[in-house]
This record gives C-alpha cells, sequence and structure tokens, in this order.
C-alpha cells in the first residue's frame, strides 16, 4: 500500500446496532485520520405518505416506523391525537400506558446490553468476530446470557399482556386504551420483578468493573461536551412517559425548563447533509456550530434532577459524583446509565402493577376531532421524539414532521466516530479490532436507524480502502 | 456435525420488527443454536454473504443496494424466506408508491417544517440509490417460503426454523399460523 496516496476507509455496515450504517475515514496523504462520515443509509417516506390518511391512523402507522421503539413512536402520536381532540387519557389509561412503555425501554436497554455490547466487554474487542456476539456469551457465560434474554423478555411480555402484542403493539386509541389489564396478568408480571432487579444489578456490577479495569479507554473515549435534552417531570424527575423539556449546557446550567414539548419548534431546528440520510438537529438559540445536543440514557440522567424509586435513586448519586455534579460527557457512560434506567424501570413497574387502579375498566375518554394540529412527544430508549400533525377539518392529514431520537444523536455521534478514529486507526495499521472500535461508539448511542430516517439499508461486508480518484485500491475482509 | 445447517438474517427496507420478533424466540435461540449457526446477521459479526442453508430476509426492495443483495442472496442462499409483510407485499414501506418519488423525498429534505433552509439533499456516492417504487422480493427473485405477519408471531418464526432445520417443509395453515398484519 503506497503511503502516500490520499484513502478512504468505509466500513459497511456496522453491526450489532439496532439498523444500519456505513462509516468513511478520511486519511490524509501521511496516513491520519483528516476525517470521518457517518453515513445513514435508506430511507422510507413516512411524511410524505402519511398525508390524505386520518390522524386516528397514526397510532397504529407510525410504530412501523421502528420495531425497537413502536410503544415510543405509539405514544408520541396518541398524544399528538389527543392534543387534536383537547382531551386526555384516563387515570388507568396513564397507568397502563406507563407499563408498556417500561416495557419497551426495559427490552430495547437489555438488547442493547446483553445482547449487543456485552461481548465486547466479556469476549474483548480484539476477539473472534465470530463468536463476538450473545451466542458466544451463551458458550462462555449461559447463566448471564439466559438472564439477558430473560430480561429482554419481560420487557416484553409487559407489552404483550396489555396490549396483546410484542411489537407493533394493538390497543391504544386517543383518550386511553382498548383492553383493560386482568388480574391474571397483572400477577404474572409482578413475579418477574425481583428477578428483573437482580439481572439489572448484576448488569451495572459488570459495567462498573469494566470502568475500573479499562479506565483509562472509558475516561478517553469520544469525551467531547455537547448540549442535552431530555424530558423531566415537574420537580426535574427523570420521566419517560409525560412530562416537559429541559435542555442543559455543556457545565450543567439548565438553558431551558419545563419547556411545553408542542413548542418544540421554537427551540430546535434540523439540516439536510449529503453524505446521510439522516438529518442533523440543533438547539436552536445556538445555531448549528454550536448547537449539538444529545439524547438518550445519558442525557437524559444528565439533565435529571432525580430518580423516583430508591434502587435507581443510589445509583443515580454515584453517577452525578463523577463528574462533580457537571454532566458527564463521556459516551460509554451511555452504557452505565442504561442499565440505571433499566434499574429504574422494574421499580417503577412493580410500583404501578400495585396501584389498585391498574386493572380497573375505566380505561377510556372519548373524544372527536376539534383543532387541526396537534404535537406529542415521548422518550424512546434512545432519547427524545416528536410527532407533528398538521390535519384538515376532516381530520385528514395534511402535513406529518416526525423528529425522532437518534437523529438528534447524529451530530455527536459523527463527532464522536472522528474521535475515535483519531485515536484507533493510524495509517496502514488497521485491523479488525480498531473497525470495530469505531463501530462500538457508535454503538454506545444504541442507534435506531430505521426509526431516525424511518428506515434501513445494508451492504456486503466489507472495508474498502479508496484512493483520491475513488479507485478500490484494497478490499480487507474483517476476521 | 456434517448436518449443521447455516442461517443468515438479512434487513432491507423495513423496521426490524421482524429481526426483533425474531429475537422473542428468546431461550429458544439456544435451540437452534445447538441445530445451525448464524453466520451472518445484525446481532452477529460476519463477513461478505456467506453460502448458506436458509436466509431470513426482512423488509422490501427499495433501492439499488437492496436489489443486488437479494440477488446475491438468492445466489447463496438454498433457501430464501420472505420473512414478514414488508418482504412478502411490501406492507407500510410501500405505501410510498402512491406518490413520485421526488414528492416523498423533499417532504422530509426540503419542506420539512423543522428544516431550516441551509445545507443540502442527501447525495453521496456512499448513499444507496432509491428505487421510484418499492417492490416485494418475488418481484426481483424467487422465493422458497412466505411468513406473513407485522411482524410475525416468534412461535411462528421458531415452528419455520425448526422445520426446515429439521429438513421439513412447514405448513403454516396447517398448524393455523398463517396470519397476515
Amino acid at each position: 500500500m503506497d503511503s502516500t496516496t490520499k484513502r478512504s476507509i468505509y466500513i459497511s455496515p456496522v453491526t450489532r446496532i439496532e439498523g444500519h450504517a456505513k462509516i468513511s475515514i478520511q486519511l490524509d496523504e501521511n496516513g491520519n485520520v483528516e476525517d470521518a462520515l457517518f453515513h445513514v443509509n435508506e430511507f422510507r417516506g413516512f411524511e410524505k405518505f402519511c398525508e390524505g390518511r386520518m390522524y386516528t391512523e397514526m397510532p397504529t402507522i407510525t410504530p412501523r416506523i421502528c420495531g425497537i421503539c413502536p410503544t415510543s413512536h405509539s405514544l408520541a402520536s396518541v398524544k399528538a391525537c389527543e392534543m387534536i381532540q383537547g382531551i386526555q387519557p384516563t387515570y388507568t389509561a396513564n397507568l397502563l400506558r406507563r407499563l408498556m412503555h417500561i416495557g419497551q425501554n426495559l427490552s430495547s436497554h437489555a438488547l442493547s446490553f446483553f445482547h449487543l455490547s456485552s461481548p465486547d466487554f466479556l469476549l474483548g474487542y480484539d476477539s473472534d468476530p465470530a463468536k463476538r456476539n450473545i451466542l458466544g456469551i451463551a458458550e462462555k457465560f449461559p447463566d448471564l446470557a439466559v438472564r439477558g434474554i430473560r430480561l429482554r423478555k419481560f420487557g416484553q411480555e409487559l407489552s404483550e399482556r396489555i396490549t396483546g402484542k410484542k411489537i407493533h403493539i394493538m390497543g391504544i386509541a386517543p383518550g386511553g386504551m382498548a383492553f383493560p389489564l386482568t388480574e391474571e396478568n397483572r400477577k404474572h408480571l409482578l413475579e418477574w420483578i425481583p428477578e428483573a432487579i437482580e439481572t439489572v444489578k448484576i448488569g451495572i456490577e459488570l459495567i462498573k468493573k469494566f470502568h475500573e479495569e479499562n479506565s483509562e479507554m472509558v475516561n478517553s473515549f469520544a469525551t467531547s461536551p455537547t448540549l442535552y435534552l431530555g424530558t423531566v417531570g415537574p420537580n426535574g424527575e427523570h420521566e419517560l412517559y409525560d412530562g416537559k423539556l429541559r435542555f442543559m449546557d455543556a457545565d450543567g446550567t439548565i438553558l431551558q425548563d419545563q419547556v411545553n414539548p408542542a413548542n418544540y419548534l421554537d427551540f430546535i431546528a434540523e439540516r439536510s447533509v449529503s453524505w446521510s440520510y439522516l438529518k442533523y438537529p440543533y438547539y436552536k438559540p445556538f445555531g448549528f456550530d454550536k448547537g449539538f445536543y444529545r439524547v438518550g440514557p445519558l442525557a437524559r440522567l444528565n439533565v435529571s434532577s432525580k430518580m423516583k424509586t430508591p434502587l435507581a435513586q443510589a445509583e443515580f448519586e454515584i453517577f452525578k459524583k463523577m463528574n462533580g455534579g457537571k454532566p458527564v460527557h463521556g459516551t460509554f457512560y451511555y452504557h452505565y446509565t442504561r442499565l440505571i434506567e433499566a434499574l429504574s424501570d422494574v421499580e417503577v413497574a412493580e410500583k404501578i402493577l400495585n396501584d389498585p387502579q391498574v386493572t380497573s375498566t375505566h380505561i377510556q375518554h372519548k373524544g372527536q376531532w376539534n383543532y387541526p394540529e396537534g404535537i406529542g412527544s415521548s422518550e424512546a430508549p434512545r432519547g427524545t421524539l416528536f410527532h407533528h400533525y398538521k390535519t384538515d377539518e376532516t381530520g385528514k392529514l395534511i402535513n406529518v414532521n416526525l423528529l425522532i431520537a437518534t437523529g438528534q444523536n447524529n451530530p455527536s455521534m459523527n463527532r464522536s466516530v472522528l474521535e475515535v478514529a483519531k485515536q484507533y486507526v493510524k495509517g496502514n495499521d488497521i485491523k479488525e479490532g480498531m473497525l470495530n472500535r469505531v463501530e462500538s461508539t457508535i454503538r454506545c448511542y444504541d442507534p435506531c436507524l430505521s426509526c431516525s430516517t424511518h428506515a434501513i439499508g445494508t451492504m456486503p461486508m466489507e472495508v474498502e480502502i479508496l484512493d483520491a480518484k475513488g479507485n478500490s485500491v484494497r478490499k480487507l475482509i474483517r476476521d | 456435525m456434517d448436518n449443521r445447517k447455516k442461517i443468515a438474517t438479512v434487513w432491507l427496507g423495513g423496521c426490524s420488527g421482524c429481526h426483533m420478533s425474531l429475537l422473542d424466540i428468546d431461550e429458544r435461540i439456544l435451540d437452534v443454536a445447538k441445530l445451525a449457526d448464524i453466520v451472518k446477521s445484525p446481532i452477529v459479526d460476519g463477513k461478505e454473504f456467506p453460502e448458506v442453508d436458509i436466509a431470513l430476509v426482512e423488509g422490501s426492495v427499495t433501492s439499488d443496494e437492496h436489489y443486488h443483495e437479494i440477488k446475491l442472496i438468492r445466489k447463496r442462499a438454498k433457501t430464501v424466506i420472505a420473512f414478514g409483510d414488508c418482504a412478502v407485499m411490501t406492507n407500510v414501506t410501500g405505501m410510498r408508491n402512491y406518490f413520485p418519488l421526488k414528492e416523498v423525498f423533499d417532504a422530509a429534505y426540503v419542506n420539512c417544517i423543522s428544516n431550516d433552509s441551509e445545507g443540502s439533499v442527501p447525495n453521496d456516492p456512499a448513499l444507496l440509490k432509491l428505487n421510484d417504487k418499492v417492490v416485494p422480493l418475488q418481484e426481483v427473485v424467487n422465493v422458497d417460503f412466505v411468513i406473513p405477519g407485522c411482524p410475525p408471531s416468534a412461535d411462528t418464526i421458531f415452528y419455520v426454523l425448526f422445520e426446515f432445520l429439521n429438513d421439513r417443509i412447514p405448513n403454516l395453515s396447517e398448524v393455523k399460523k398463517l396470519k397476515y398484519g
């Protein structure tokens, strides 16, 4: 390989993330990393093809944006419908929605940690790629693999026993829910709690041990400061289902608090870019160059003042001390914060399942079309998402805007990839383990790329090096 | 060990819900692992698409890359299974077929209410090129078996996989697992 040739490295696709993407790394003449671009590849076009349909269909259509966070889409969607009708769901409906949303958060976090990320921690970044997956974990750590699989199963069951389906839920309607929770299902779900708590605790010990043993890597891993956005309750508490927005700067100063999600356009704008189907959102008051913000578990814990439950609160306090109460910027801490949220999920689920009203049959308020416009938001496992619908007087959609969680991490993902590439990829010395580290940066964000472009895509698995004219000079097969 | 099968799972234009439903077979994935190796899938690291016995293909064909990929899969897989409604009949992914591609594209990248007026539309050579119309797998290649559903249930997926792994042809109507939507 002629080291004076200017080259691009393509990693395609990025595996073991929930979606597909390509990364290209541009080297300069000396073989140093010059730039890195994160290409999100595919597009499905929900914003257009929903036009002309009735707004009430949206809670059923929009989960199909993403099979990993369908419930968050359904909830943001149904809240937009409720704004159009000018009604609120019943108390019990809110409990059931919270429960099924917790279920999705838990199953998604379990998938991200145990299935997709733990192979890196337990088997090593440079271990045999053929075994670096959940089945490899099952061979070496069978108990842990089964625990991870079962934690995800509990999350999926919360959804199934409330809505009748694990994926692409049914039975959510403006004003509430279509089916009540039976006593039998309530009891069955409660039986899961002790095992689920135990599994999350094991995960937390595992990640802490990894932090200790790899502190240099963890603390130098894509650590650039950004702004943060998350949903909080009225007292700044951690919130996933229904709350107000809080924006925080890199030093921990609250920029905006208790913002009604319906006003999102005052604070968020986005820009299309040539190299990706995923747009670049930013905090509007600071502009495109200075307004990068992050969402998701790290952002939610950074902006929150407290957790709602004791075990999660104890862990949250440890997290908060890591940077003296200021936001923690290290991208690697997404994993830890994801597990703290999982702990909170299980505790909150137990509380809700013990609420005497949870099996009530007063589950829906009736409404009708009253206002032309509706905006709804929710916290998907990967961050805040917004659905914005405009309708004509018959209730037909005339404009749809979807601002999705992963999209908001896009600028930071791109920058984090560049930082890690600069650290680990040097000139001709490009090994599979290093490429996997670049990929694992993306994996920290647990991006759900089908969501964020409302689609996904794929390509043959190889790394291609191109010269400045775009000619293929060398192909790396990943071993 | 000689009759150990090789499985690939592939994700074209769809939402990944079918793959999530595959994961919903939960602990039974360990039973599958006893009979077969999952050699290529979004959940494992792998090389270029290998020769396999069974390819489960989720999603529709929406672009040039999907078109080439499904052609390659057909060459290298003994059994190609259209996995879920998008692969079988385009489903929600095909809803954009009612509109010209340019209008669909512009709704996201040009006329979107949260977009600022700067920036440029996606056009990098690294990106796939969207086809005018979304098509199901069987419009591009011959498909050996279909599993409908949005998504198909985990039990259905496990049933089909288990039958193929034991050299039997599954019969979805007989076991009352034939369901769309």
